[in-house]
């Protein structure tokens, strides 16, 4: 783990579950596996105290624990997994986007505890949103159930690895730890969850259930559901795809890839190189029903695009009209080259750029050649490509003329290593935002005062607009905040809010280039 | 040899043109400290992408961090002891509820690791069923609460003097507790009945 990615990763524990549990996780980050005893002597935090953040961390799924030999038990933090705490408000938007408000809250509360047990998830959501309907109205629990039942079947929500069922009860002593097993085909199973009620009051619903039979009464199950974060990220990569093809194309060809990705959401996993191939039958058929593009149109398309030096989609064969499949990896590379084309541009100047692309495409090239293609005069030429190579967005390749490797006698080639320029760039992303989330505390920090004072305003006004106070009254109360003081606040908003939008914004490129270095590591 | 310009002089061992230096002695002046900490750009940054969804994700940013602090999970840290404790202290404490993990105690076990064996949980089920045919609905939730509470306080107590039996012991009476709110051990003593409960009664005696 890098320095900055440890520092990020503190900063975010730190925000969302205070210092005892930063110090035993950033513990955990730097120095890898370790037994209870050893992480509460090296901290020198207390052993309850361990054991509480611990318990935080493993509910969160941010550390997982392994019984090792001589029967110790280790336990090791996932540093990725705490980064993923950055994305929470896009996952939430996602399933608005999708499941609307229901699906919204379902997916909140899994992430912000952890796992949940089905029927906890859906009383908490059912109770939350009884909160927001009129007066009277209550939310069904069925409803609730029913959109969680489709965020399983979508593969967004799965179930936890729970303890095995052991047939005969274990005559010794129990592990310390035990092992948790989760069968591939389970992961999406949904307890038949026959919980009869409305959101409002439990005493109503087993009110309601007194006169049935006993096998209605509301079950509690006990296996815990997490939220799905790699199908999170499959469908954001589907995203990214169709939004560069509508980009790059049309509207149509961007609805046609889309609805190849969505045909084979549930076949191909989510590390395949490749989709499987779609026949173009397959395609027209499965083409939403407001477009009403003719075969032939769609044929003209799909060939267009496989024909792009782009390759996001290709031509698998023959048979069925045409078979084509969506080149996952290749789509991701372009996607990561595109953002490493961007940041020099704006970074360096669109002449830079130029030069980037051109080095892209040549792959090893000279000095002297670099200003002939580029049409770039010798000496910005030279500055341009040696400051690039000092941001390491280039590299040299030395390519020696004699044995001695003197450098007269050597030739020197500039390239682009996409996957170590990533590989910076990601570096770089991560300190940025450990920046923008210091710079937002200090300013916070700098206010507080104010910020205090604001809010005790603001109660105040509430409670007396609730208990009925006249004008006046309210207008004196709002006049404690002075009008220099009313601008600091604005300032401060406006700042906090600017920060928080790029943290946000940075989050996207980490997850382009994450997932690009993610696949480009499998395939090697 | 031949780059040999006079003694003393410095020969480069590359050729300075390639470089892009003409071969005089214009060389820049050497730097002497690190680079401005703020260093103006010539290209300023593009402004944010905005938009619908970007505005509920920076509220929905917002609202989480607020929530999280008041989760159970946020582990506060203690405070040092004050000299003075400040009087509004005991207004501004915020309520927040208390998170256990669910799941039994680990028996032997020096660490308290996250599971579910099935044998307690099943022991728990039948007990619901029990309770069940005895005919109280909503008791038997705030039983199994009750259950759960006691056998949490019991797994923070001191985890190396785990012993079956006084675990046993300790189901029994919650087993043949009444249902009732009253504490058994209120009425044990009738001698001292009243001495006792002057510590925190705010109301005078009379």
């Amino acid at each position: 783990m890098t320095q900055a990615e440890i520092k990020l990763c503190s900063l975010l524990l730190q925000e969302h579950f205070g210092e005892i549990v930063e110090k035993i996780g950033v513990h955990l980050i730097r120095t890898g596996s370790q037994p209870l005893r050893v992480i509460a002597h090296d901290t020198g935090t207390s052993l309850d105290q361990v054991k509480k953040a611990l318990c935080v961390l493993v509910q969160h799924n941010l550390v997982s624990y392994q019984v090792h030999k001589r029967g110790v038990v280790e336990y090791e933090a996932q540093c990725s997994r705490v980064l993923r705490m950055l994305r929470y408000p896009r996952y939430i938007y996602t399933t608005k986007t999708l499941y609307s408000d229901t699906g919204e809250l379902i997916v909140e509360e899994l992430l912000l505890n952890g796992k949940l047990t089905m029927s906890a998830v859906v009383k908490k959501v059912a109770d939350r949103l009884t909160e927001t309907m009129e007066d009277g109205k209550t939310m069904d629990y069925a409803e609730v159930s029913n959109t969680f039942v489709r965020l399983a079947d979508t593969h967004f929500v799965q179930r936890c690895p729970s303890v095995p069922t052991t047939e005969n009860s274990d005559p010794g002593p129990p592990p310390p730890a035990p092992t948790l097993v989760i069968n591939e085909k389970d992961m999406y199973l949904v307890p038949k969850l026959s919980l009869i009620g409305k959101g409002k009051r439990r005493r109503s619903s087993d009110e309601d259930a007194a006169g049935e039979p006993k096998a209605k009464r509301p079950k509690y199950t006990t296996d815990n559901k997490e939220a799905n974060l790699d199908r999170f990220h499959q469908h954001f990569r589907d995203q990214a795809i169709v939004s560069a093809v509508a980009n790059r194309m049309d509207q149509t060809s961007s609805e046609i890839v889309r609805t190849m990705l969505r045909m084979s959401e549930i076949t191909t996993s989510s590390s395949a190189p490749f989709t499987q191939p779609l026949s173009s039958n397959e395609i027209f058929r499965s083409l939403p029903v407001g477009y009403n593009i003719s075969k032939q149109v769609l044929d003209q398309y799909l060939t267009l695009l496989a024909d792009d030096p782009l390759e996001f989609v290709g031509k698998s064969g023959d048979s069925g009209g045409g078979m084509y499949v969506i080149n996952l990896h290749k789509a991701l590379a372009s996607l990561a080259t595109a953002t490493l084309e961007s940041v020099v541009q704006e970074r360096f100047g669109s002449r830079c750029a130029r030069i980037f692309r051109l080095v892209l495409q040549k792959k090893h090239i000279e000095q002297k050649q670099v200003e002939d293609f580029a049409m770039i005069p010798a000496k910005e030429a030279k500055d341009m490509l040696y400051k690039m190579l000092s941001e390491n967005f280039m590299s040299l390749q030395e390519i020696p003329k004699t044995p001695d490797h003197a450098p007269s006698r050597t030739f020197y080639l500039y390239t682009v290593n996409i996957l170590s320029a990533a590989r910076m760039l990601l570096h770089r992303c991560y300190k940025s935002i450990a920046n923008l989330i210091e710079r937002r505390q200090f300013e916070t920090k700098e206010n507080k005062r104010l910020l205090e004072k604001s809010q005790r305003v603001e109660a105040i006004i509430a409670s007396m607009q609730a208990t009925g106070a006249e004008e006046a009254q309210l207008q004196e109360i709002e006049e404690m905040i002075t009008a220099p003081e009313r601008q600091q606040l604005e300032t401060l908003k406006r700042n906090v809010n600017k920060l928080d939008a790029s943290e946000i914004q940075v989050d996207e490129t980490i997850f382009l280039l994450e997932s690009y270095i993610e696949c480009t590591m499998k395939r090697q | 040899m031949a780059g040999n310009k006079g003694r003393g002089r410095a020969a480069y061992t590359f050729n300075i043109e390639a470089v892009g230096f003409s071969k005089g002695e214009k060389l820049p002046d050497v730097v002497l400290k690190p680079p401005p900490l703020f260093p103006d750009t010539d290209y300023k940054p593009v402004p944010l992408k905005t938009g619908e969804g970007e505005e509920y994700m920076l509220a929905l940013k917002q609202e989480l961090r607020e929530t999280m602090k008041r989760m159970p999970y946020f582990i506060e840290t203690p405070e040092e002891r004050q000299d003075i404790e400040r009087y509004s202290k005991r207004y501004m404490k915020v309520y927040k509820e208390e998170w256990i993990p669910a799941g039994p105690k680990p028996k032997k076990a020096k660490d308290a690791g996250k599971g579910t064996p099935l044998t307690n949980t099943e022991d728990v089920l039948k007990k619901m069923e029990e309770l069940e045919k005895r005919g109280d609905g909503e008791k038997s939730d705030e039983e199994n609460e009750e259950k759960e509470g006691s056998k949490e306080k019991s797994k923070e107590g001191d985890d190396d003097d785990d012993d079956d039996a006084a675990e046993q012991e300790e189901y029994d009476e919650e087993e043949q507790e009444e249902e009732n709110d009253y504490i058994n051990s209120y009425f044990e003593d009738g001698d001292d009945f009243g001495a006792d409960s002057d510590d925190n009664m705010d109301e005078a005696t009379y």
